[in-house]
């Protein structure tokens, strides 16, 4: 390679770096702190270290050795740190209610006296061996608790992977209602869409400058915008309930509801699925419609065969595009949908900012990323096969 | 009958597209305190209270405040990095689709990150971690402006400058980045409205103190709903065709070609 070429080179590289840097920082290690929030576990093993160190050779069926009670009364009477101590409590109490009280009784039994505590003596519950298994299996500074509560999966105390009862079982539900939205929000994009870019490509001139500004200028208008017009236009004394009771109909309940949330990320979302059919429609050559026509397919079987199967791939882009952002959508069914209509999303920001259950919010949030990336790397495979975009 | 089909179908979509967007405009003029018609009057009054209240004014000098920020920095870093991806490099394709991935990545799972990471670093509920943060949404968007523009220039041009003795920095300077401003531009116009729009992470990362416009119309909405929305809006829409408009005058002119041999 020859030097100028070299010092290009490293110079492309020089430019790319001060974006690279911010990336690292400000994209890729959240991220990163989204993942290790899922799977840490730290409050146990952080707190009581020497218990974590000498429960480690417990076999689980008898109660745990003298060491082990020892240990743990060490570490209560050396821990100052009582927040540190309250998520212990609060850890140790998600696994087996009843540790709130017994390490508060436990706690000032320790604190009373300085030499060894008979931690039976103190409270009947430490002769039971559950409550040593919570404290066994909080152990290790990494859960996959999260992660599994995230699809409604749970550890028994064997340790074995099984579903939990249907009574606590809220983010499947959650994750279906989100495909289901989604999904309906996809075909009703398609239902439009598919059409009105036929008709755009079919029309030139003004007409199609008119029926392209009638897509584009939604897409550059604010989503907060368009969500508070939805919400005008739905609401029960909105222009659309003035107009169904004009004409006889009567009034609809639109907002706060699966309709009106459908209705509004379609309007959004739709401009997503015109453009990449559009911009296929135009690469199909004119005269393939005539062609088929002059070879004696009538124009629905023209239809069919030739133009249909062309579409396909604009569609499934298209399709793929709307999908992918809308199970991530927040703005839209907060804002015009009911308690029943909330999305993933929704859930994620209320673990995070409603209960501070970070790792809940963090599990979440990885199974949201990781469908959308996968729905982005076939999408990137899908249109890397046809014409080049970006 | 299959021509009358399709015109009403057009104009339905039109309208369906069209409609929601001027249905709000007028009720930023109403004189009621509800979002209905038929409006009982019209004032300026919800004008007024975007101009004089304390909360929708600080929210308006956010805007733009971290909207202008936002704009210069996600503008030079994106630049930058367009002109570096001209060159095929090692890792350049893997470079490429990191920095587009942002417009991908769900903006809640982005912004629960940012909450717990801004946190720990001492970055939560200031101007500089919002910033950052929308700084990452809208470089993409200058990313893929400025490469288009770019991809349309006639490399021997800036060979030709090289080889008239011009250095390097002198040619990026002097040829490359004229003839990609409109691009720059764009980008620029692109960055500072996705800035504005931006709602998701704003909520995870700004405190009070950075509460901006997006963020207060969405709690508005969310909350005690007021005409003061349409008002806004309105500013946004007229905002949007001002900007749509200059837009198409910028391209128009810039792909007019030169009059004189200069």
């Amino acid at each position: 390679m020859s030097r100028a070429a070299l010092g290009r080179r490293f110079g492309a590289f020089a430019l790319v770096l001060p974006l690279l840097a911010f990336l690292l920082v400000f994209f890729v290690w959240p991220l990163v702190t989204i993942l290790s929030e899922a799977v840490s576990d730290p409050s146990v093993s952080r707190t009581l270290p020497r218990t974590v160190e000498a429960i480690r050779a417990w076999d689980r069926e008898s109660l745990p050795s003298e060491e082990v009670g020892a240990a743990l009364v060490e570490d209560l009477r050396e821990s100052t740190d009582d927040q540190a101590l309250g998520d212990v409590v609060r850890r140790l109490n998600s696994a087996k209610s009843g540790f709130r009280t017994l390490m508060a009784r436990t706690r000032s039994a320790v604190e009373e006296t300085a030499g060894p505590v008979d931690l039976v003596a103190v409270d009947r519950r430490w002769g039971d061996v559950a409550f040593w298994t919570a404290i066994a299996n909080a152990a290790s500074p990494y859960t996959d608790r999260n992660l599994l509560a995230a699809v409604d999966l749970e550890r028994d105390a064997a340790g074995a992977i099984r579903r939990v009862p249907p009574s606590e079982s809220a983010n499947l539900t959650i994750l279906t209602r989100t495909f289901a939205i989604a999904g309906s929000v996809t075909g009703l994009c398609i239902l439009l869409g598919l059409p009105y870019a036929m008709l755009v490509a079919s029309v030139s001139g003004w007409m199609r400058s008119a029926l392209l500004a009638a897509v584009l200028l939604p897409l550059w208008t604010s989503i907060l915008v368009r969500t508070a017009a939805w919400y005008i236009l739905l609401q029960d004394q909105g222009l659309v309930n003035d107009a169904l009771r004009a004409v006889g109909i009567g009034a609809f309940p639109l907002i706060f509801n699966r309709a009106g949330v459908v209705i509004a990320m379609t309007h959004v979302l739709l401009p997503f699925m015109v453009l990449p059919i559009y911009s296929v429609l135009l690469s199909i050559p004119r005269n393939l419609m005539p062609a088929a026509a002059s070879l004696g397919a009538n124009p629905v079987r023209a239809f069919l065969r030739v133009l249909l199967p062309l579409t396909l791939r604009g569609v499934a882009s298209g399709a793929l595009l709307v999908f992918m952002s809308a199970i991530g959508y927040y703005i839209t069914p907060a804002l015009i949908g009911g308690p029943r209509d909330q999305m993933i999303s929704l859930v994620i920001a209320f673990y995070a900012t409603g209960t501070a259950n970070w790792g809940m919010a963090a599990a979440l949030g990885i199974v949201l990323l990781v469908i959308t990336l996968a729905l982005y790397a076939v999408y990137g495979r899908l249109s890397a096969t046809g014409t080049a975009r970006i | 009958m299959w021509t009358l089909a399709r015109i009403v179908f057009g104009a339905a979509m039109v309208t369906f597209l069209i409609a929601p967007l001027i249905a709000i405009l007028p009720l930023a003029f109403t004189s009621s305190v509800f979002l209905t018609y038929p409006m009982p009057g019209v004032s300026m009054r919800w004008f007024e209270v975007l101009a004089t209240d304390a909360v929708w004014r600080r929210s308006i000098v956010n805007s733009l405040v971290i909207g202008g920020s936002t704009t210069v920095l996600a503008t030079l870093l994106g630049s930058l990095a367009a002109l570096g991806l001209r060159e095929q490099f090692r890792f350049a394709g893997a470079f490429r689709t990191l920095f587009l991935l942002p417009m991908v990545v769900p903006a809640v799972v982005l912004g629960v990150g940012m909450q717990i990471l801004f946190a720990r670093i001492g970055l939560a509920s200031s101007y500089m971690g919002v910033i950052a943060a929308h700084t990452v949404v809208a470089m993409p968007f200058v990313i893929v402006s400025v490469a288009a523009s770019l991809a349309g220039i006639d490399r021997r041009v800036e060979r030709a400058a090289l080889s008239l003795g011009a250095r390097p920095p002198t040619v990026l300077f002097r040829v490359t980045v004229p003839l990609a401003m409109p691009g720059i531009l764009s980008g620029a116009v692109l960055a500072f409205a996705t800035s504005l729009d931006e709602v998701v992470l704003t909520l995870f990362v700004a405190g009070p103190n950075q509460r901006t416009l997006a963020r207060q119309m969405f709690s508005t909405i969310r909350e005690n709903i007021s005409p003061a929305i349409a008002a806004a809006a309105f500013l946004f829409i007229v905002g949007t065709v001002i900007v749509a408009a200059l837009m198409l005058l910028a391209r128009r002119r810039s792909s007019r070609p030169a009059a004189s041999g200069t």
